[in-house]
């Protein structure tokens, strides 16, 4: 299960180096006793709306997708993103597929703990699509925005 | 109508490459059934009893003749010459091959259609009022705002694994086409006291096994920031929604779970914090949208023509017609033309290649090219001239396309049921043509007026059997087919649930049931009172006794 981060809009592999893990309810019970950790654990119910504390704290922040289909810690990352302006690095856990890498990547994640093997595929999982109709928490620019600058231009 | 510009046709073809890659990959056993099923699913392929199943989507019910002709073509081509339209402006083909699927998309996408988000656990096609641009009563065309919705929901990073599938309905008049109280979201355009446009949003509402009518959660929402609104509803209901029974993952469950109150909370909470100027467009994208529907070239036309007139006294069975199948449009002169995909004893829905071709045919020479698909599975032509009205009749009519039933007892909604269906217990479809058959007489079928019968093969309603005048469910008792009927439902402005009136009838019973029951509202009836309105008049109790007390 290779880990892979995302810088510039290219995927590479990385080395995994030892976090101190520690999660969001033991950090939110005591987070003295917690202060040697270097990654967040969020597990993907857990309510974040709450959050007053600053996470910048935190080299690493990991959301899970138990399954792909739970889609939870999408919003979890936009909120971490855009709401609480977590600049660490966000790290999808679980069950990490091709075909939603560019969905996690357009929420804010920027490192996939990947459940697969084929490395390559996910460059071109990267790149299937050329623009996006909505802004997220990456810094893709939305058709509409496009579009005014196309008219303003012409 | 809206036209791709270049993103969205990029978009579009960018999508049908990526699913190109998906089946190729799932064809090599590159990934499991079980990884595809969501990729396929995303792309409106269901794998049904006997083969995949197309779903194609028709947003906000709207179509160009060309469209119609691909339509056509793919039913020819890829299928058994015929589609099926659905109450959720869709069109299903129920026999494609899956290494045609990636082809078919393609097709499509040269015609600017396609089938995205139509399935799986995301933002489903956006449903509107199939008169939307030519109804008198509207207050704007709700149609700009219905592609705003579907660009916006198109690939949403953040939607597209939800709780479970999510359907948004608009509506822009207080006669209500589109369901919108029985949606996820319901949007009804309107106009404040000040004369500003803007939504009332209804959230929560829905069929099957749990059926709710939705709660109003905003009474007036200014039209521009419609997406963050949508945005912020959506993000409650990401993380709060069940995952634990996809029974119970649909918003009702959420909203009614927390009250109608409390969600509203959360929604206003959430859409506080928002970031709201990267959502919502822009008054120039808006604009630009609003531009592709501007009303069409209408002439300027007498009220009445009177050639109209002649042909009407003439032709008692065009007259019949015109009654039952056209509508007062909002330009003098123009009428709205139903077509009636109802005909006595046929499949609801269904509509063949050649008679596709007939209706892209007479959209483009009689109806400035536009045609539209109902909720209730009947295709629209808005915008007729009166002086082209016969015209019009005879060449439906010699495509077995001028059924006068409109909103009457053999204008049936079905769901495909256990002929196609694989989660159905028991068939749809010849309950429909069966019940047709017996009514089939128009002038019975006209003196009764307005009688909504919808049937679902199974719990999951989507035949909308909960909001039927007369609704029909089919079970499964032991192996064998019954049907469980209910009364008093409404799918419109005047929403409510039916009633369930008594033990299960066998599928020889239940013609005969809604005989019966037709029978009673037919002696009961004060004035012109409407099915509905006897019903909500009397009670449950006389009419299950109707229906029971001679079986």
């Amino acid at each position: 299960m290779p880990l892979l981060k995302l810088s510039e809009g290219r995927l590479s592999p990385a080395l995994e180096e030892a976090l101190v893990e520690v999660s969001f309810e033991e950090w939110v019970e005591n987070p003295q006793a917690n202060a040697e950790a270097t990654a967040l654990v969020i597990s993907n119910d857990a309510p974040l709306a709450d959050i007053a504390a600053d996470l910048n704290g935190f080299d690493v922040i990991i959301l899970d997708f138990p399954t792909f289909k739970d889609g939870r810690a999408y919003s979890q990352a936009r909120l971490l993103r855009e709401r609480f302006s977590y600049t660490g690095e966000l790290r999808a856990r679980g069950h990490v597929l091709r075909d939603q890498i560019l969905f996690m990547a357009r929420c804010g994640f920027d490192a996939f703990d990947f459940h697969g093997n084929d490395i390559d595929s996910l460059e071109a999982a990267m790149r299937e699509f050329s623009y996006v109709y909505q802004a997220a928490a990456d810094s893709a620019e939305p058709v509409w925005r496009r579009r005014l600058k196309t008219a303003a231009a012409a | 109508m809206y036209r791709y510009d270049e993103f969205d046709a990029t978009m579009v073809q960018e999508r049908t490459e990526q699913f190109r890659g998906q089946v190729a990959r799932r064809l090599a056993g590159e990934i499991s059934e079980d990884e595809f099923k969501p990729l396929r699913l995303m792309n409106g392929l269901y794998l049904q009893l006997h083969a995949y199943m197309l779903r194609v989507a028709i947003p906000y019910g709207t179509l160009s003749s060309r469209q119609m002709r691909k339509l056509a073509h793919v039913a020819r081509v890829y299928d058994k010459g015929y589609g099926h339209f659905t109450t959720r402006q869709n069109i299903q083909y129920n026999w494609p091959a899956l290494v045609d699927v990636p082809e078919i998309l393609a097709e499509l996408a040269e015609a600017e259609m396609h089938a995205i988000q139509t399935s799986g656990n995301c933002i489903r096609n956006v449903t509107s009022d199939q008169y939307a641009g030519a109804a008198a009563d509207e207050v704007e065309d709700p149609r700009p705002y219905a592609e705003m919705i579907r660009q916006w929901s198109t690939f949403h990073p953040e939607f597209s694994f939800l709780p479970r599938k999510f359907k948004i309905a608009i509506t822009a008049a207080e006669n209500d086409r589109a369901a919108v109280k029985v949606h996820d979201i319901g949007l009804q355009l309107l106009k404040n006291e000040a004369g500003e446009v803007g939504f009332k949003v209804i959230v929560g509402g829905g069929l099957g096994r749990t059926p709710y009518v939705g709660h109003v959660i905003r009474e007036f929402l200014p039209k521009e920031y419609l997406l963050s609104y949508l945005e912020a509803i959506l993000r409650v209901y990401n993380l709060q929604g069940r995952r634990d029974n996809i029974y119970k993952a649909r918003i009702k469950i959420l909203v009614n779970a927390v009250g109608g109150d409390h969600f509203r909370e959360l929604v206003e909470a959430e859409w506080a914090a928002m970031a709201k100027t990267n959502v919502d467009l822009p008054v120039e994208e808006m604009a630009r949208i609003h531009a592709y529907f501007a009303p069409p070239a209408f002439e300027t036309l007498a009220p009445e023509s009177t050639a109209l007139e002649g042909q009407r006294d003439r032709d008692p069975e065009f007259a019949r017609w015109l009654r039952a199948n056209t509508v007062a449009h909002k330009v003098p002169g123009y009428t709205i033309v139903n077509i009636s995909l109802k005909p006595i004893g046929g499949i609801p829905g269904d509509a063949s290649d050649a008679q596709m071709d007939a209706v892209a045919d007479l959209a483009e020479q009689y109806s400035l090219d536009e045609i539209r698909v109902t909720h209730e599975q009947n295709l629209v032509l808005p915008h007729v001239k009166q002086g082209d009205l016969y015209t019009v009749w005879r060449a439906l009519k010699a495509e077995d396309l001028a059924t006068s039933n409109i909103g009457m007892v053999s204008d049936i909604i079905a769901c495909p049921g256990l002929d196609y269906c694989n989660l159905a217990n028991a068939r749809s479809i010849p309950i429909a043509q069966r019940i047709s058959e017996r009514f089939a007489d128009l002038d019975d079928q006209e003196e009764l007026g307005e009688l909504k019968i919808k049937i679902s093969g199974c719990i999951n309603a989507c035949g909308h059997h909960h909001v039927g005048h007369i609704g029909i469910l089919g079970v499964d008792k032991k192996g064998e087919e019954f049907y469980q009927v209910t009364l008093g439902g409404s799918g419109a402005e005047d929403a409510s649930l039916g009633d369930i009136v008594g033990r299960g009838l066998s599928s020889t019973e239940v013609v005969d049931a809604v005989e019966k029951l037709v029978g009673f509202y037919r002696e009961s009836r004060q004035d012109n009172e409407r099915f509905l309105d006897t019903y909500r008049r009397l009670g449950a109790e006389p009419f299950k006794e109707a229906l029971y007390a001679a079986a």
